[in-house]
């Protein structure tokens, strides 16, 4: 069925003075958001619905279900590992299993989660209102996004029941211990298959949000006005075309090297095993900011809300965005500092660059905070939890980017600790934050602040206590990726310490799943603009009618709905006196 | 469109450019290879964008002075909901499927995907619920 979709129509705000000058939210969906005649949807309901719809809201939640369930069940998988680990000589796994649960862990949370709830679930649902777009560019490839990372991560789970077991070589899959010698089995088959098909799904959103942003923008939406989680994502999705089609092609090269008697990575028929490196870290570096910067996004938009003041240095986060997404690109052999053969000074100065462009955006942050009117609800809290572990990690990481540090560090407990701390950081604090912040929107409901709180403090204070021991017995030369130690190695303590932080963390989602439940079974009305927001998904009904928006506030700064609710505090960027006069197209097109 | 093609030429330039010093530097070819490929990726659809802005209309998203009430009228057509992705991409499972675990799953896969790219086809042509 195809709908034919009108533009919403102009809403003008009062003037400055007739209103009360304190909007506590703004309006309610009486006003506008709620007219009936002109976004109606006729299409099947149900779970025909859920398999055919081709809205980009329902496409968003289907993806942020899914990949918030992956994330419990490799959730649960860590749980495991750091059973087994809390003790030298520990039998809760064998070493198969442990190898099977780590590899898992790491690509269920990496490729099935940490991209996809962010691109896939937030993305998707949030960009194309943020813009004032009726949907993404491509709904129908956008709908396929979704079946193929369904069925991808379907394999992928589901290698675990096959013979031989599930992919045991960790997440990268290096070159020799991938093929079929060293790793035979249909699990690591299936393992291939879903990156391939996972990939392709995160291609085509790639597309779909490239495209979106760069089109589908509402009148008077500016590159410059875009805001930053859209910014962020528009350069995410042009890091996805530039790194997935990479791996794509690795991932089918190792397939022939496993089944059609090819010898690309392997040195006996004159192929390069260190080439698998080289492409895949020109994927997987990319690959860590296409995880980052969504979340950086969200932190972003979230942290101008919570302190009450427009966003410091909104054109330098776009850049520092922009040059770390280049900059990503030429990072990716600082992985590869111990094989000795890739160009140690290239690699490592490009490192030090990016943290250039990431103290830019922690200035800002704290530039944006500097002399606002904070308040600590839960988004914001887990927003500066982003803030303190992203630092930890990122500062461990510059590190990490020195050649002789990495050499006596690589494959330690410390660069577990470091990426974790990483992407911890960004995924979950800043995911959670995103989350907490956007539900209101997305289901027109409230979650409770208590229990947000708590689920925030556990898992803030069992995050240290997981991470911060193993930066220790990493320097201590606990390597990574081990199923037991000696008692002799002294490494007890801390990974029993580490151990009981594991579970503080998982203790802190039991909140999450009950705040989930208590909003369901109790619900709180958020109306539409509950944390009074200034971009435009806060102008629209909670959750958006079916084509997002019947009438639109005029744009004429990054953030619409605040000069629309708070017209005192109007501040009229561009030229002016400008704002209402007819302007004639022919003269304007050199401004854009 | 000036800006959007600028981003897309600016990060195309840039990956040139550091291609060609990696070049130089490390002799590397796989690298090399790479960041021209990505160097390729900017500097196509940017210069496109680039060569469509000045003889083009500009959109009204790029006006900083555009009304809503501009952009009145239809936006575009938005498929309303459509089975074919879900065959596709189920189609798309089974296929990889079908080089793990044999030849007999390929009907299934072919099924499926042949009559959803049908359906695509069909629908789009026709504008309506297949």
């Amino acid at each position: 069925m195809t709908t034919t979709i009108e533009s919403p129509e102009l809403i003008e705000p009062e003037e400055p003075g007739a209103s009360d000058g304190h909007g506590t939210g703004g309006h309610g969906p009486d006003e506008h958001g709620h007219d009936a005649s002109h976004a109606h949807y006729e299409g099947p309901t149900g779970i025909l619905n859920w398999l055919t719809s081709t809205d980009h809201k329902v496409i968003g939640k289907s993806y942020m279900i899914t990949s918030l369930v992956l994330f419990f069940i490799a959730g649960g998988m860590a749980l495991i590992i750091r059973g087994q680990l809390s003790n030298p000589t520990s039998s809760l796994v064998n070493f198969q299993t442990y190898n099977e649960l780590f590899t898992m862990h790491g690509s269920l949370m990496l490729y099935l989660f940490a991209g996809p709830f962010a691109f896939g679930g937030l993305a998707n649902y949030i960009v194309p209102i943020q813009i004032g777009a009726p949907d993404m560019a491509f709904p129908r490839l956008n709908a396929l996004s979704y079946w193929l990372y369904l069925g991808g991560s379907s394999i992928m789970t589901l290698s675990f029941v096959v013979a031989g077991g599930a992919a045991s070589f960790g997440w990268v899959a290096y070159a020799p211990l991938s093929n079929a010698i060293n790793s035979p089995g249909a699990g690591t088959d299936m393992w291939l298959m879903s990156l391939g098909l996972t990939g392709f799904s995160a291609i085509f959103t790639g597309v779909n949000l490239v495209a979106t942003i760069f089109y589908l923008r509402a009148p008077g939406m500016t590159m410059f006005r875009v805001p930053i989680f859209s910014w962020n994502m528009l350069v995410t999705g042009i890091l996805i075309l530039i790194a997935f089609p990479v791996l794509f092609g690795a991932v089918v090269m190792l397939f022939c090297d496993r089944h059609f008697g090819t010898h690309i990575y392997s040195v006996s028929g004159g192929g390069v095993p260190v080439l698998w490196q080289h492409l895949f870290w020109f994927f997987g570096h990319p690959e860590v900011y296409i995880l980052a910067l969504p979340y950086f996004g969200i932190v972003t938009d979230i942290i101008p809300v919570f302190s009450r003041k427009p966003l410091f240095g909104y054109r330098g986060m776009v850049f520092a965005t922009l040059s770390i997404a280049a900059l990503s690109t030429g990072v990716w052999a600082h992985h590869m500092f111990t094989t000795g053969v890739v160009l140690l000074p290239f690699f490592s100065l490009l490192s030090y660059l990016i943290a250039v462009p990431t103290g830019i955006k922690f200035f800002n942050w704290i530039g944006t905070m500097w002399g606002g009117q904070l308040s600590f609800q839960t988004p914001m809290l887990f927003s500066m939890g982003f803030l303190f572990a992203f630092l930890m990690g990122g500062v461990t990481g510059v590190l990490l980017a020195s050649p002789p540090v990495d050499f006596m560090t690589h494959d330690t407990y410390f660069v577990v600790a470091h990426f974790h701390q990483v992407l911890i950081g960004t995924t979950v604090f800043a995911g959670f934050a995103g989350f907490y912040f956007w539900y209101p929107k997305m289901y027109g409901r409230m979650l409770s602040e208590r229990l947000g709180k708590i689920h925030f403090w556990l898992l803030f204070i069992g995050f240290w206590v997981t991470f911060i021991p193993q930066y220790i017995v990493g320097l201590d030369g606990m390597p990574r990726r081990i199923a037991d130690y000696l008692p002799g190695n002294g490494w007890t303590g801390l990974n029993v310490i580490s151990t009981v932080g594991a579970m503080i963390i998982g203790a802190s989602f039991l909140f999450f799943l009950a705040n989930l439940v208590t909003s369901w079974r109790k619900p709180v009305p958020a109306g539409d603009n509950p944390w009074d927001g200034g971009a435009l998904e806060w102008f629209t009904s909670s959750p958006p009618p079916h084509h997002n928006f019947t009438h639109l506030p005029p744009i004429r700064s990054e953030r619409p709905t605040w000069d629309y609710n708070h017209p005192e505090h109007r501040k009229d960027e561009s030229h002016g006196d400008k704002r209402h006069r007819e302007h004639d197209k022919e003269t304007v097109g050199a401004n854009s | 469109m000036r800006a959007s093609g600028a981003i897309l030429a600016i990060i195309g330039v840039f990956f040139g450019i550091m291609g060609i010093v990696y070049w130089f530097t490390s002799y590397e070819d796989a690298g090399f290879l790479m960041l021209m490929g990505s160097a390729l990726l900017g500097i196509l659809p940017g210069g496109y964008y680039l060569w469509w802005s000045k003889r083009m209309k500009p959109l009204e998203g790029d006006l900083p002075d555009a009304s809503v009430s501009d952009g009145e009228g239809v936006i575009d057509s938005f498929p309303g909901s459509s089975i074919w992705p879900f065959l596709l991409g189920m189609g798309a499972m089974f296929a990889t499927l079908t080089f793990i675990f044999g030849l007999w799953l390929a009907p299934i896969a072919l099924a499926l995907g042949l009559s959803a790219v049908i359906g695509a086809v069909v629908e789009s042509r026709r504008g309506g619920t297949v």
